[in-house]
């Protein structure tokens, strides 16, 4: 980790003092080793100072070029494999300019969830170690060491793909472990195999924690209308708050829906959930039913495809004969 | 001193629930929250909740009251209930003190009639902390998390929960269910004592134990307000309203009207100074960047809200936001970085 750390500071410095950029967007070393926060740098000395690159860089950085998009200049980018298809996505949205985004494609060995390292009873975290399979956690109760494996983001342990789709240049040292991306559908498939009985109350009892607190939509990469209607007074569906216990469902069936397609399983929305609902599974039965229905389809894998639901062909299926087969 | 046996906690909380409601920690679908206690609920006692405590006196959403249209006629319904009396248990001390921050806003003129309802209606037994995580500073507030106060404070010690009365509220609530309860002695007053002394030498060495507040004074508001530093600090913010909807202080709220059959119903819900819309007005937003409204959280708890209230911070340091951010930036970075000399 280290070295790859190593390795893009000194391209990120490279890129600047060769003129290539005129900043850089990376990851700024938080108090306790986990709390990385994305950051832009303008300079050597603000790398030299505080850019980091662990275990804990899961925040996916595609979606800040949006805003990006309106300053001076190219901008350096490092994005993991995942990242590189929510960048491939906003490119084919025009929701960025590409020409002004030089990508770094950066190895990613699965990054880490604090949320997974307390679940497993460790609290008091206040620094971490890695070394290899193994990763030391730093406690004021005491240090207690776990397995990188078992405490994975959930979008890592699932990953889909370990290749970059969009880049100008790699830093890759240490083989990257193979993705097996129909791995990522087996919880969907048990949830498809539940009654709509038992399926209704598996989400009544995720959902009904739901806060409102916009976080899954405010840091999802296929988000990014000027305006939302859940903001919108206009649209009748404004809303804060879940005005009943279980109204939180028409603002997740809704937004759902409307990354459908364009949602490339980035997994940001499970990751950044207060409450931890697993948000990854609405999203992976919509991804599951466009592939047995369309064939295959990744969103942000190309930039010039054409979408299945937004592409109408005469053999596309015929809406609700999936259902008189009864699925 | 009255002690019961932890593994008789839940004929305590059937007791209480059987007269009234009880409001405690039940975990659902894996997180920790405020609920009402039901048979069967998976009570934990020994995690902080995701959301602060404040949703009993100020709920994320709430009824106003209703206008009934008939013609040009228009009647206005008032919808308040009757708000019975409720025990919400297992409360921490910033949380504690968040309702005092709360009080100050809803209790003064003009006062809020439908938190003070609850605030009365509610009697609150807090829990003593015995294990605080890396994000705590309620220390740095000046809070002891050692020794809440409360109408009734509790302590789980050695396989038991020890209950002190401290009001007449409190003593009320103890009278109704002390049968329960056996005496405590000075052996138990000792383990308790120990306990605190532990727990009150984890709190000094936190990591945010001691940020240093002294930078924060009314009267370098404008310095404040204009610090570069808001910049770094805010450009990856996300504008959602994570960090405002765990927050026990947090107090903001819209006002909308929801078109019904009949008429239209008026419900206030929590609001976030983090969205776009907050300060949107007729004219049109006063604060159009995310910086500002980034800042506006911070000055609000650290400056202006002090200001008006003889100095004290409207920030408890439970820590929620600096677990909760989904890119790790809070207030205990604001503070570290434009907080204070003492800050490294
Ligand atoms: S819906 Fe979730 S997984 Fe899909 S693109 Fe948005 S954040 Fe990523
Ligand atoms: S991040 Fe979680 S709690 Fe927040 S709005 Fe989304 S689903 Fe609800
Ligand atoms: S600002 Fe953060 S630490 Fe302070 S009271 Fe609110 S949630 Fe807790
Ligand atoms: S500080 Fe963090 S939690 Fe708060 S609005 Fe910004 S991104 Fe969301």
């Amino acid at each position: 980790m280290q070295r790859i750390e190593n390795l893009m500071k000194a391209k990120a410095i490279e890129l600047l003092e060769n003129g290539t950029v005129n900043r850089v967007l990376g990851w700024t070393a938080g108090d306790f080793y986990y709390d990385n926060t994305p950051a832009i740098f303008n300079s050597k000395e603000e790398i030299e100072k505080s850019f980091v690159y662990n275990s804990f860089c899961g925040a996916n950085l595609s979606k800040y070029l949006v805003k990006e998009r309106k300053n001076e200049g190219k901008i350096l980018v490092f994005l993991k494999p995942c990242d590189t298809y929510s960048f491939n996505q906003l490119v084919k949205e025009h929701r960025v300019n590409k020409d002004n985004i030089y990508i770094v494609g950066i190895e990613c060995q699965g990054h880490l969830s604090i949320e997974a390292i307390k679940a497993k009873g460790i609290d008091g975290v206040v620094g971490l170690e890695e070394n290899g399979e193994e990763v030391t956690v730093k406690s004021i109760y005491g240090d207690k060491t776990v397995v990188r494996g078992e405490v994975m983001l959930e979008k890592c342990l699932s990953c889909k793909s370990k290749k970059h789709v969009a880049y100008d240049e790699l830093i890759i040292v240490n083989e990257m472990p193979e993705a097996d991306s129909m791995k990522r559908f087996s919880k969907v498939a048990e949830l498809e195999a539940m009654t709509a009985d038992e399926r209704f109350a598996f989400w009544k009892s995720e959902l009904s924690k739901c806060i409102r607190c916009n976080a899954c939509r405010n840091v999802c990469p296929a988000c990014t209308c000027t305006k939302c209607v859940f903001d919108n007074p206009e649209s009748g569906v404004d809303a804060k708050a879940n005005a009943d216990k279980f109204e939180e469902k028409l603002f997740h069936i809704i937004r759902s829906f409307h990354v459908t397609g364009r949602c490339t399983d980035c997994g940001e929305c499970s990751r950044v959930c207060p409450q931890n609902i697993p948000l990854h599974l609405i999203n992976r039965k919509y991804i599951k039913d466009i592939n047995e229905f369309y064939g295959e389809y990744q969103a942000g894998a190309d930039t010039e495809s054409k979408a299945p639901l937004t592409a109408f062909t005469t053999s596309d299926i015929e809406p609700g004969s999936n259902l008189k087969e009864g699925k | 001193m009255l002690k019961i046996e932890l593994n008789k906690l839940n004929d305590l909380f059937a007791k209480i629930s059987s007269s009234t409601d009880l409001i405690l920690p039940v975990t659902v679908a894996g997180e920790t929250n405020f609920a009402k206690y039901e048979d069967g609920a998976e009570v934990n006692l020994s995690v902080q909740t995701v959301k602060s405590a404040k949703d009993s006196f100020f709920p994320q959403a709430e009824d106003l009251m209703k206008f009934k249209t008939e013609g040009k006629k228009i009647d206005i319904i008032d919808v308040r209930e009757k708000v019975e009396s409720f025990v919400l248990f297992g409360v921490r001390a910033c949380d504690y003190r968040s309702f005092e921050i709360l009080d100050r806003v809803f209790l003064v003129d003009p006062i809020d009639t439908y938190y003070k309802a609850k605030r009365e209606k509610g009697v609150i037994v807090t829990l003593a902390c015995s294990r605080p995580e890396e994000s705590c500073f309620c220390s740095a507030f000046g809070i002891d998390a050692t020794n809440p106060l409360g109408d009734v404070t509790t302590y789980i010690a050695d396989g038991f929960l020890y209950w002190n009365a401290n009001t007449d509220k409190g003593n009320a609530l103890t009278d109704a269910v002390k049968d329960l309860f056996a005496q405590a002695d000075s052996n138990d007053e000792a383990k308790i004592d120990e306990q605190k002394k532990n727990t009150k030498e984890i709190l000094s060495k936190l990591p945010y134990a001691n940020v240093d507040l002294s930078g924060f004074t009314p009267d370098k508001l404008n310095e404040l307000f204009n610090d570069a530093k808001w910049e770094e600090l805010s450009e990856a913010c996300l504008g959602c309203g994570s960090c405002t909807f765990v927050c026990p202080t947090c107090q903001c709220y819209d006002i909308k009207d929801f078109k019904t059959n009949d008429g239209v119903k008026r419900f206030r819900c929590w609001d976030s100074c983090m969205y776009a819309d907050f300060t949107k007005m007729a004219h049109g937003n006063s604060r159009n960047f995310q910086l500002q409204r980034f800042r506006q959280r911070f000055m609000h708890k650290l400056v202006y809200y002090p200001s008006n209230n003889e100095g004290i911070y409207s920030c408890v340091g439970c820590g929620r936001c600096v677990k909760k951010c989904p890119i790790s930036m809070n207030i205990a970075k604001v503070i570290k970085t434009i907080g204070g000399k003492n800050n490294d």
